[in-house]
């Protein structure tokens, strides 16, 4: 199963390579990650996608509270969160294709940032599944580029991940 | 105010924690430090032939003390030479501090001679790394890499020190760092008390209890409580390969030691358990055997400071995290309030169980008229001249398995081998460090023709620091355990299992300075231990051949449950 952990931790040199290097010691898989600097930058928030049943993220979790730099963490797909990523891509939009895009952007509520006479270039935020279906209704021929940002996430209504 | 420079705020910062002792090898960019070591004098430094060795020996004072051992090596191969070392106390939870200098900072980066991004290598087998920017971070990082290295679960610290951080001429404020502030650090968890007590009720209703005991007994300093419990209870008791001598081995309810090459009644009880307490150890493969097929009638109650370690392999019943000493104290203290009793008649009937099973005699072995000396009479006779109570270090193979069989350690501490890792080359270098902790005491190496050339050379720190170790080398002709496997399951084909070509070893270590002497009939080896150790203050080492071709009983059966092992060349379960 797929889940969301967001990490609390010190924003030291090294931290971040100690908890890619976990997942990789251990055989772990990460699917997506994004870390910044908190509004206190003294601490890191990071988020990541990663895939296992229930004995394995428990141990994932375990493992990552040891490490000396890790304040705090949850898994966010425990309980009601909301989720969001940020892609950039760059379509082929020419002839007859540029309205048809302009419109399945609108649908997906994206803005188009950037353009030329042959292409469009859209920013789409939502959780991941939006972004899959977006580019699967553009059709892979007219993808040029696909930059995602990874998933970020927080917990819903008061539940707070904070020191 | 004082003002120091880097190398001279290390070494105060270490008399601070109370270091009296490290182990170490100069090189260019640790020069300084080494500069201020010779200007101090407070800090006694060793010089090994090679940093595996120091580390090792960090490792083994470390082992027998309970006291952080430190470790300073240069940047680049000085530093990567320690890296066996620092994996072997990180898999067996050895407090441990590694100063490793490195390039200075303005280099770093740029490939600059004996550079090594020491912080990224080490990185899989350390519990923490530091890396200094500044001398004026010394004081608060050693006392912050100590309290890491020493509490919770223990294990090494590095710290990555540039050349520059500890120049003599650049002098920095001097305050001795009071206490540390780590706000995501808080190793100290209480055991739950509704947990604890949840337990006490299992093992009030237990027909057929065991204690596992591992190693976190012996670093969490807890023997004389688990004595308690076992006291108190009235059960078997086993211990791991990493827990030996945390209940004495010749006692009447200990079943000696589990899992792999365990006892036939440790494994057997284990298998037939109902409720297993197991305290401080970690389910290890060489422990379970096949998980699925691991205890299936057990109620495990798992009591760990570390939660990582708990449900990893083995789903726990009733898991308690917390350390061992807080866990069983408090769990002995319930104990003595409840008015329940272990049911004494199912205690019985279980203990007439077991002592059925001992009565199989699993590691009695036949001696052979004319034949050569067997291994296992080696350690016996080992025990025997030493009354039981020397430290003894080891290396690893069938040597390293018949001295956790057939000595019967008696303390905690006293019983010193790489489990976890398995580190050839850990014997001699462990047993420097622990002689170096204990100067009056006797300190045996048990080793093997193979392990012991993996650190021969330190034979040589030892005449320096007049270190009598005590060699006891169990020669086989060869790699003996890799040979019982090839026997066992690749039809006897001996690919490079065998040691063409072996040194004289008494001609080698009278090179060295030290006495050698070589045993090959049995009946002259007790009298010839005595004369290695009633010679207190030298090195000796006994060179004894024995039968290449014995193997270690019992094994367990791979794949399969605890209670299946082959219990020699022609039996099994
Ligand atoms: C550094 C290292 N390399 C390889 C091994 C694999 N290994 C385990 S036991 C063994 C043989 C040890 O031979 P010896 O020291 O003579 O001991 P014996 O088994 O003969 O008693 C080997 C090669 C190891 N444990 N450590
Ligand atoms: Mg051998």
């Amino acid at each position: 199963m797929r889940r969301i952990i967001s990490i609390l931790m010190e924003n030291e040199p090294g931290a971040l390579s100690r908890i890619v290097g976990l997942f990789s010691q251990r055989g772990y898989n990460i699917d997506t990650l994004t870390v910044a600097p908190t509004d206190d930058e003294t601490l890191s928030r990071l988020t990541l996608t990663t895939r296992g049943d229930d004995r394995k993220i428990e141990q994932i979790t375990k493992q990552l509270n040891k490490l000396i730099e890790v304040a705090k963490l949850v898994d966010l797909s425990e309980g009601a969160h909301v989720e969001r990523e940020l892609m950039l891509v760059k379509l082929k939009a020419s002839g007859v294709q540029r309205a048809e895009i302009k419109r399945t952007v609108d649908i997906f509520r994206g803005q188009i940032i950037d353009v030329t006479p042959a292409l469009y270039t859209v920013q789409l935020v939502g959780d991941s599944a939006k972004l899959d279906a977006f580019v699967d209704s553009i059709g892979g021929a007219s993808v040029v580029e696909v930059v995602r940002s990874g998933v970020s996430g927080i917990g819903r209504g008061d539940k707070v991940l904070a020191l | 105010m004082e003002l120091l420079s880097g190398a001279d705020m290390l070494i105060r910062s270490l008399e601070a924690e109370g270091v009296e002792q490290i182990f170490g090898y100069p090189g260019g960019s640790v020069l300084h430090i080494y500069d201020a070591l010779y200007r101090h004098k407070t800090v006694e430094h060793f010089l090994v032939r090679h940093e595996q060795a120091a580390a090792h020996m960090a490792d083994g004072y470390a082992r027998a003390t309970g006291k952080v051992g430190v470790v300073l090596a240069t940047s680049g191969p000085g530093a990567t030479n320690t890296i066996t070392g620092i994996a072997t106390a990180y898999m067996d939870s050895i407090p441990m501090v590694i100063l490793s200098g490195q390039v200075p900072g303005h280099l770093v980066g740029e490939d600059a001679f004996q550079e090594t991004d020491m912080l990224g290598v080490s990185r899989p087998v350390v519990k923490h790394s530091f890396a200094v920017k500044c001398a004026s971070e010394i004081p608060e990082t050693i006392k912050k890499a100590f309290y890491i290295a020493s509490t919770g679960r223990k294990g090494p610290v590095l710290i990555d020190l540039p050349k520059n951080v500890t120049n003599p001429a650049d002098l920095f404020e001097y305050t001795k760092p009071e206490k540390v502030v780590m706000r995501s650090y808080n190793p100290v968890s209480r055991g739950h008390a509704g947990q604890i007590k949840k337990a006490v009720d299992e093992i009030m209703r237990a027909k057929r209890p065991i204690i596992y005991s591992g190693g976190g007994v012996v670093q969490g300093n807890s023997s004389d409580l688990l004595v308690q419990l076992v006291e108190k209870l009235g059960c078997p008791i086993t211990c791991t390969l990493m827990g030996l001598g945390a209940y004495p081995g010749d006692a009447k309810q200990s079943v000696g030691m589990l899992g792999m090459h365990g006892t036939y009644e440790a494994n057997m009880a284990m298998h037939n358990a109902d409720v297993i307490i197991a305290i401080g150890a970690r389910f290890d493969d060489r422990v379970t055997n096949n998980p699925a097929k691991f205890c299936t009638e057990a109620t495990i109650i798992h009591i760990d400071i570390d939660p990582a370690s708990i449900s990893k392999t083995i789903t726990a019943d009733i898991p308690i995290v917390g350390s061992v000493q807080q866990v069983l104290g408090d769990m002995l203290g319930q104990l003595g309030r409840t008015k329940d009793s272990v049911d004494a008649e199912a205690l019985e009937a279980w203990w007439a169980r077991i002592e059925e099973w001992r009565g199989k005699q699993c590691l009695s072995y036949d001696v052979p008229v004319g034949e050569k000396m067997k291994p296992q009479q080696v350690v016996e006779t080992l025990w025997k001249v030493t009354n039981g109570d020397a430290y003894v270090t080891s290396d690893v193979g069938q040597h390293q398995m018949f001295t956790a069989q057939y000595y019967k350690f008696k303390r905690p501490r006293q019983w010193i081998n790489s489990g976890g890792l398995g580190t050839m080359g850990f014997g001699l270098p462990a047993a420097m460090g622990v002689q170096v902790a204990c100067p009056d005491k006797t300190v045996v190496c048990v080793t093997g023709e193979g392990s012991i050339q993996m650190n021969i050379q330190e034979l040589s720190t030892c005449l320096q620091y007049r270190l009598p170790v005590k060699i006891i080398n169990i020669n086989n002709q060869a790699l003996g355990m890799v040979k019982q496997w090839q026997d066992m399951q690749y039809d006897k084909r001996h690919s490079h299992s065998y040691m063409e070509s072996l040194p004289d070893f008494v001609k080698l270590v009278e090179a060295y300075g030290h006495v050698g002497m070589r045993v090959d009939d049995f009946a002259d080896l007790e009298a010839a231990m005595e004369e290695c150790f009633a010679l207190k203050d030298r090195l000796v080492f006994m060179d004894i051949y024995v039968d290449p071709n014995e193997h270690v009983y019992p094994m367990s059966i791979a794949g399969e449950s605890m209670k299946d092992m082959i219990l020699s060349k022609t039996e099994r379960t």
